[in-house]
């Protein structure tokens, strides 16, 4: 536990840094969401329509940004074979470098959206359930990137690769997302929504560890 | 604790580097790994840790094959040090240290400790906060090097560990070698210049020959 702890508490450091991942994530979520005003016209009904859409294709974008260093880093200056050597399952070492990642970028990401969303005039109501579908969903957006990265690790062409791995494989997750806002915009349950985008992410915590594990141990060689 | 290497065989990229590779080593001996560039001694090291799966052969620990489960068992046995210093250039040579004991399991306090304790061994009293960017390749090699000195593993795996360091470092280094095997630590070290590890025993990459 002290391991996991620590490898957490560096990756935070590390990713809150001047060099680090969160702030131009952050800035990437927020620009990307304001050019949609800018390109679609001010129309509150227009902007209100899309604002689901948008807002979480934005994120899902913004989350790819910084998930091909996850493992990049650590494995340029060494510090990937350190973490093989500690008393620690790999998958679990994995584990703990994608919730830091994930405490630095889909956190965040999930926690000023509901300022998009004003931005975008979404139906007030729907702003809370925009919240709960980002929490849920981030979270298996970090988990199957964190393959993704891991998978890639060595590829010359990281950076491309990552999303072309992943975005497919999250599509539920963004049909869900995006669903579940809509449902609360228009007056009805979005529970079915955020109890499938709970078991998506339960399945993901499940099996990425071992996934992480196996494409690291490769990367190891 | 004892290692023991059973016709051990690598093949890296469809050829074959070492073959029929055997040894034993026992608490307090050393192996110096001597051949030229491209003969497996890397890939020796990165095989005794576990990275790299032997194409034939066995490594043994105690007189038994660890199997994967216990192979996590393992990690604590060892402590590798390849080319690369692991040292992160945000944190201070300090940070990174503590990160390294807290990572092999220590409590903060006592991860504190022995990294002060490992620094000033290193001679980094004065650089203990600095930034590591702003350290010189000696100064990290220095900051890597102190990471064996963190906690009680026995056998240490070295990868050219004498890189970058100056007179005075080398003889640091040769000091904490001996003291690990007066303590009845093993190691296995490959290097191209010489390294003070006084009856150390030789072999010879890639034919096997061990003298």
């Amino acid at each position: 536990m002290t391991a996991f702890l620590a490898i957490v508490a560096r990756d935070l450091r590390l990713g809150a840094g001047a060099q680090g991942a969160m702030l131009t994530t952050l800035l990437f979520f927020v620009l990307a969401v304001s050019l949609f005003p800018l390109g679609v016209g001010p129309e509150p009904q227009i902007l209100a329509r899309i604002a689901s859409g948008a807002i979480w294709v934005a994120a899902l974008l913004a989350a790819m940004l910084s998930l091909d260093r996850l493992f990049q880093a650590d494995q340029e200056d060494g510090t990937l074979d350190l973490l093989a050597q500690a008393p620690l399952p790999l998958g679990l070492v994995a584990l703990a470098k994608t919730l830091a990642h994930w405490l630095t970028t889909g956190l965040p990401l999930a926690l000023i959206a509901p300022l998009l969303a004003l931005l975008m005039q979404m139906e007030t109501e729907a702003i809370p359930v925009l919240l709960l579908s980002l929490l849920l969903g981030t979270p298996s957006l970090s988990l199957i990137g964190a393959i993704g990265a891991a998978l890639t690790l060595g590829a010359r062409r990281g950076a491309v690769l990552v999303p072309l791995i992943t975005l497919p494989l999250v599509i539920p997750v963004l049909i869900f997302g995006v669903g579940a806002v809509d449902a609360a915009a228009y007056g009805l349950s979005a529970q079915p929504h955020l109890l499938l985008l709970g078991a998506f992410l339960a399945a993901a915590l499940a099996l990425s560890p071992f996934a992480l594990a196996g494409a690291i141990k490769l990367a190891l060689e | 604790m004892a290692l023991g290497v059973d016709r051990l065989a690598c093949i890296r990229g469809e050829r074959q580097l070492f073959s029929d590779l055997t040894f034993r080593l026992a608490p307090g001996e050393a192996l110096l790994l001597h051949g030229p560039n491209g003969s497996g001694k890397s890939s020796l090291l990165r095989m005794l840790a576990g990275f790299l799966a032997p194409a034939a052969g066995r490594i043994v620990w105690d007189g038994t094959v660890p199997d994967d489960e216990e192979a996590d068992g393992l990690r604590g046995r060892f402590c590798y040090l390849g080319h690369q210093d692991a040292v992160k250039p945000q944190l201070s040579a300090r940070d990174n240290l503590v990160f390294w004991a807290r990572l092999s399991g220590l409590a903060a306090e006592r991860a504190e400790a022995a990294a002060d304790q490992a620094l000033d061994a290193a001679g980094l009293q004065r650089q203990k906060r600095l930034p590591s960017r702003y350290l010189s390749a000696g100064q990290k090699r220095r900051v890597a090097l102190a990471r064996l000195l963190l906690t009680d593993v026995p056998l240490w795996l070295l990868d050219e560990p004498s890189n970058a360091l100056d007179r005075a470092a080398v003889d640091w280094l040769g000091g904490i070698l001996a003291q690990h095997r007066a303590k009845g630590g093993m190691v296995v070290l490959a290097s191209h210049v010489p390294v003070p590890l006084p009856d150390a025993r030789l072999l010879e990459l890639p034919d096997g020959r061990l003298t």
